[in-house]
């Protein structure tokens, strides 16, 4: 459709016209905002938090350690030196030598969720797979947050009350 | 002819002085999420008329939905 438009708008004596192919979906992915309607309940990407516990690849896990002393948070996140989330550390992995590089330690796989999610239905997958909190990417994998769980009831049962 | 324009590019192109960001999406999808700043001028409704809102020589960016 926006092809069709772009060349619209250059037959109509446009010079400077752009179609940005992506379009909405890939823009609302990236958790670049939103306007309109919808923008009233919260998505994953705007409850997402975004204090959590960070390392980047090449760290060790004492570093990681002491990332976690200090925010209250029971696993750390890992990205490379762009930004893009690899993997995080948790439970034994941290009680390990603090000297290892999170490299070696981190779990890697991890499921990762789009900012621009229904948070409703993610509530539900993660309450069904008994899933505490779930890491947010953006379009192209970089570390936007981590979604908790409980955050997202809360703002389920919010929206609910309010459309009652 | 009309340049491509993709997820790295866009928020520069529309940093540019005056640039108009327009989602060609039927009016209602518009009404329920659209991008910060957006103005609506769906496909349908694409002539003359409905541009005059518009400045011909600054920068127009157009979206719909994703790759269609």
């Amino acid at each position: 459709m926006s092809p069709r438009a772009a060349w619209r708008f250059e037959s109509l004596d446009f010079t400077d016209v752009y179609d940005f192919v992506p379009g909405k979906a890939a823009w609302l992915a990236m958790g670049w905002g939103r306007e309109g309607t919808a923008a009233a309940t919260p998505n994953v990407g705007e409850l997402a938090r975004r204090d959590v516990p960070v390392c980047r690849l090449g760290d060790t896990v004492g570093d990681a350690r002491r990332e976690l002393d200090e925010s209250g948070y029971d696993f750390c996140l890992l990205t490379n030196e762009e930004g893009i989330f690899m993997g995080h550390l948790r439970g034994d992995a941290l009680a390990g030598d603090p000297s290892e590089l999170v490299d070696q330690a981190m779990e890697g796989g991890s499921t990762t969720v789009r900012p621009s999610e229904h948070v409703d239905a993610l509530v539900k997958r993660m309450t069904k797979r008994g899933v505490k909190s779930i890491v947010v990417t953006d379009l192209k994998g970089k570390l936007i947050g981590a979604l908790i769980r409980e955050d997202a009831e809360k703002a389920v049962e919010a929206h609910q009350s309010d459309d009652h | 002819m009309p340049n491509d324009l993709e997820i790295d590019d866009v928020r520069d192109v529309l940093a540019r002085d005056g640039a108009q960001l327009v989602e060609v999406l039927p009016a209602q999808e518009y009404e329920e999420e659209h991008l910060p700043g957006a103005i609506s001028i769906p496909l349908k409704t694409l002539d003359e008329s409905s541009v005059t809102k518009l400045n011909h020589d600054a920068p127009v960016i157009v979206y719909c939905h994703d790759y269609q």
